[in-house]
């Protein structure tokens, strides 16, 4: 029961806690909270955006199980962003360069997009194992790298074609689309959900149940004292390096295979780094990233409303940082008060020794 | 084991090591086509002459009653207060309002975020057609996806898009703009202005839409001054939108022109021509605005006096045209590009930079480039 408490307790203190500081930066700036809070609500029924939500949740959902891997044995893997960015327009070029049969056609796209991820993780992953290259200063200079090839690779001259003003590469026939769940005037939902699930599923399965998983967790907790137990260090950090990478070339599928059908210059950014914050909010654990997934969606896409009645959007920025920020602290309040009144309980307990049969 | 290992790791290397090159291959070509040394002011070559009588200002008139639209108006990352490309939208919604009598509370302005995705602009679309917003503009080319679905989606509502067609939806006005001719009499300005026959251009984001300006600009300055020596510089590559609102980078990537000897900056940045601005006052050399008049932009008014000119991109008279047209049910009218003939493109003249003895140069390359005798290439 403590046990719970522990966990449930600080995130839902942080949510209150932002909610409230963002409420006074609304009253700060003139607007009020209540109908700015009742504007996000209702948006969740209008329109499309609840089918945007849970699609945005599956997204997000990948993009923190990518950042968790890397987690889970202290390896800050912040290159989801460029890793994603990669993948999605290899997997784009592949998907729309071929002729295969419908099913195989995205399947070869999907493994392309996971490889092409793998492969741009495994530099940072390769100048760490042997070099000493720390992966959070390589994977950032990865990120940046990483819009340059994706511009370049898009040019005209190279597998680019223009649109209008826009830039794309060849669309992806439809052999090679995965077909999503049609709510009529509700939104599509994508059917890379069911992707997400299963990844979710594997991702616990493989930390819970599985000798790499308990090596992997052993590693985070104590590098020396899981070295000890030959663990190879090495070895841990380069597949858990690839198989972030790999994850990560999946966030860019669900929109890809779902709706665009290509890439271009419209392509979604700056996942990668909520991935990070959704990890941290949900502690690496499965059922925790689903739920800061939600949390993330909820208030990017309710956040739309908020234009509409004159509050400042950017808010929901605030709100996101402070959520982050005041989770970590809270973790640590909790922690040590369970602490204390785990201290004073084992202290009445050996107090009352004899009283109790 | 460990062997195997090196192997992956030696090919991994060979093959991003190849990957990398690839990608740099894109930047060592950059910049300059120079043949001369600089130092001096340019040789011109013969200027066009001036035509007899200067364009005819467009029939203006016939008073259009529009208090009864309801106007949307969803903007590009940036949105009002970028002092030029959604500022110049923005200015067309503001002369609607003051000239054809559209309430102000009959207006919506919504603005889009960077690294939103496809769904958050058809949200924004959706909710100023749902709650009876008619018609609606879309800010940038960005948004013609969105704008396709939702269009199909509210068939009697108008929409106007800024920068691109939508195949296949009938209610959907496409807004372009012939960007390369207005930044041909820019480069023809910027050879003019220049005292070392050496100029720049700083735009925002590597994509097709800049590079009509820049390819434009090239033109203008080597038919005004053919050994001129022109700089070039994107803020960010394709896909990185953040080049239209980092005002500091595009103030660094300005110096860096600068440095290299450039005395006349154009630049087509969005919100990071402020940083250019600032340089080259910082500098004391000049620099050419776009899409706004930007010498008379609040906004950037603290270096205003460094502002020769401005590339005008008129989204405003598109914007306000477009409202007129749709009040009048005339969508017809509508030019099909915003280019020099109809001054859908055009220079400033704010500030007092710009002499009657350039004006009439101006005035001649402009009178070449309507009745085709010079054909500027919208690729650089």
């Amino acid at each position: 029961m403590g046990h719970l408490r522990g966990k449930l307790l600080p995130p839902a203190l942080a949510i209150v806690f932002s909610m409230l500081l963002c409420g006074v930066a609304l009253i700060i700036s003139g607007a009020n909270p209540l109908s700015a809070f009742g504007a996000m609500i209702s948006q969740v029924g209008k329109g499309t955006t609840t089918v945007d939500i849970i699609n945005s949740t599956g997204i997000y959902y990948i993009a923190a199980l990518a950042v968790a891997i890397g987690f889970q044995m202290n390896l800050f893997n912040i290159g989801v962003e460029g890793q994603y960015r990669v993948a999605a327009v290899v997997a784009a070029v592949v998907g729309g360069s071929i002729a295969l049969p419908p099913g195989i056609h995205t399947l070869v796209i999907i493994i392309a997009g996971a490889l092409a991820g793998a492969a741009w993780a495994a530099i940072p992953a390769i100048l760490k194992v042997t070099r000493g290259v720390n992966e959070v200063i390589s994977t950032i200079m990865m990120n940046g790298l990483a819009i340059g090839l994706s511009a370049y690779l898009i040019r005209r001259d190279v597998f680019g074609e223009l649109r209008g003003n826009n830039i794309r590469t060849a669309e992806i026939p439809e052999s090679g689309w995965m077909p999503g769940i049609s709510f009529g005037g509700g939104g599509t939902m994508f059917g890379f959900l069911f992707v997400a699930i299963a990844l979710g599923v594997g991702y616990w399965i493989m930390m819970n149940r599985t000798r790499f998983g308990f090596e992997l967790r052993a590693s985070g907790e104590s590098a020396t004292a899981a070295s000890a137990g030959g663990v190879n260090a090495k070895k841990m950090v380069l597949v858990s390096m690839l198989l972030s990478g790999a994850i990560a070339g999946l966030i860019g599928l669900p929109e890809m295979l779902g709706r665009d059908h290509t890439f271009s210059l419209n392509f979604t950014a700056g996942i990668g780094f909520s991935g990070i914050a959704i990890a941290l909010l949900g502690r690496n654990h499965p059922g925790g990233i689903a739920f800061g997934a939600l949390l993330w969606a909820f208030l990017d896409k309710s956040g739309l409303a908020l234009d509409n009645v004159g509050v400042p959007r950017e808010i929901v920025t605030i709100m996101q940082g402070s959520i982050v920020l005041s989770v970590v602290v809270a973790y640590e309040v909790v922690r040590r008060f369970e602490l204390a009144s785990e201290q004073r309980r084992v202290g009445r307990e050996l107090g009352t020794v004899g009283g109790a049969a | 084991m460990r062997r195997r290992m090196r192997g992956v790791a030696v090919a991994a290397i060979a093959l991003t090591s190849v990957m990398t090159m690839a990608a740099c291959a894109k930047d060592s070509g950059g910049g300059t086509n120079s043949n001369t040394g600089t130092g001096a002011a340019c040789e011109f070559a013969e200027a066009p002459s001036a035509p007899a009588t200067s364009n005819t200002s467009a029939a203006a008139g016939d008073k259009v009653d529009a208090s009864a639209l309801k106007i949307g108006l969803a903007y590009d990352i940036g949105g009002r207060g970028d002092a030029s490309f959604n500022d110049s939208a923005a200015a067309g919604l503001d002369k609607a309002i003051a000239d054809m009598g559209v309430k102000k509370e009959n207006t919506r302005e919504l603005s889009a975020a960077p690294n939103e995705d496809e769904s958050a602009k058809q949200t924004r679309l959706r909710q100023l057609a749902s709650e009876g917003f008619n018609p609606i503009i879309g800010v940038g080319f960005a948004y013609a996806e969105s704008m396709k679905l939702v269009a199909a989606e509210f068939p009697a509502v108008k929409f106007g898009l800024v920068d691109s067609a939508v195949e296949g939806a009938t209610n959907v006005t496409p807004l372009l703009f012939a960007e390369q001719e207005g930044s041909f009499l820019a480069g023809v300005i910027a050879a003019y202005q220049s005292k070392k026959c050496h100029v720049g251009f700083v735009g925002g984001v590597e994509i097709p839409l800049i590079q009509k300006f820049e390819a434009g600009y090239f033109q203008g300055a080597q038919a005004a001054a053919p050994k001129i020596q022109v700089e070039k510089k994107y803020i960010t590559p394709a896909g990185d939108f953040t080049g239209f609102q980092d005002a500091p980078k595009g103030q660094e990537a300005a110096k860096g022109q600068i440095d290299k000897g450039a005395d006349v900056i154009y630049q087509a940045a969005g919100a990071s021509g402020k940083g250019i601005f600032s340089a080259a006052k910082q500098a004391g050399v000049l620099a050419i605005g776009v899409d706004s008049d930007q010498y008379n932009q609040a906004t950037v008014a603290d270096t205003k006096d460094v502002i020769v000119s401005s590339m005008l991109k008129r989204v405003d008279v598109a914007v306000y045209d477009f409202v007129k047209a749709v009040a009048k049910n005339d969508l017809a009218s509508l030019p099909k590009v915003f280019d020099l003939k109809v001054n859908g493109v055009g220079y400033a003249t704010s500030g007092g930079k710009i002499d009657a003895k350039l004006q009439g140069i101006l005035e001649g390359y402009k009178a070449q480039i309507i009745e085709g005798k010079i054909k500027v290439k919208d690729k650089p």
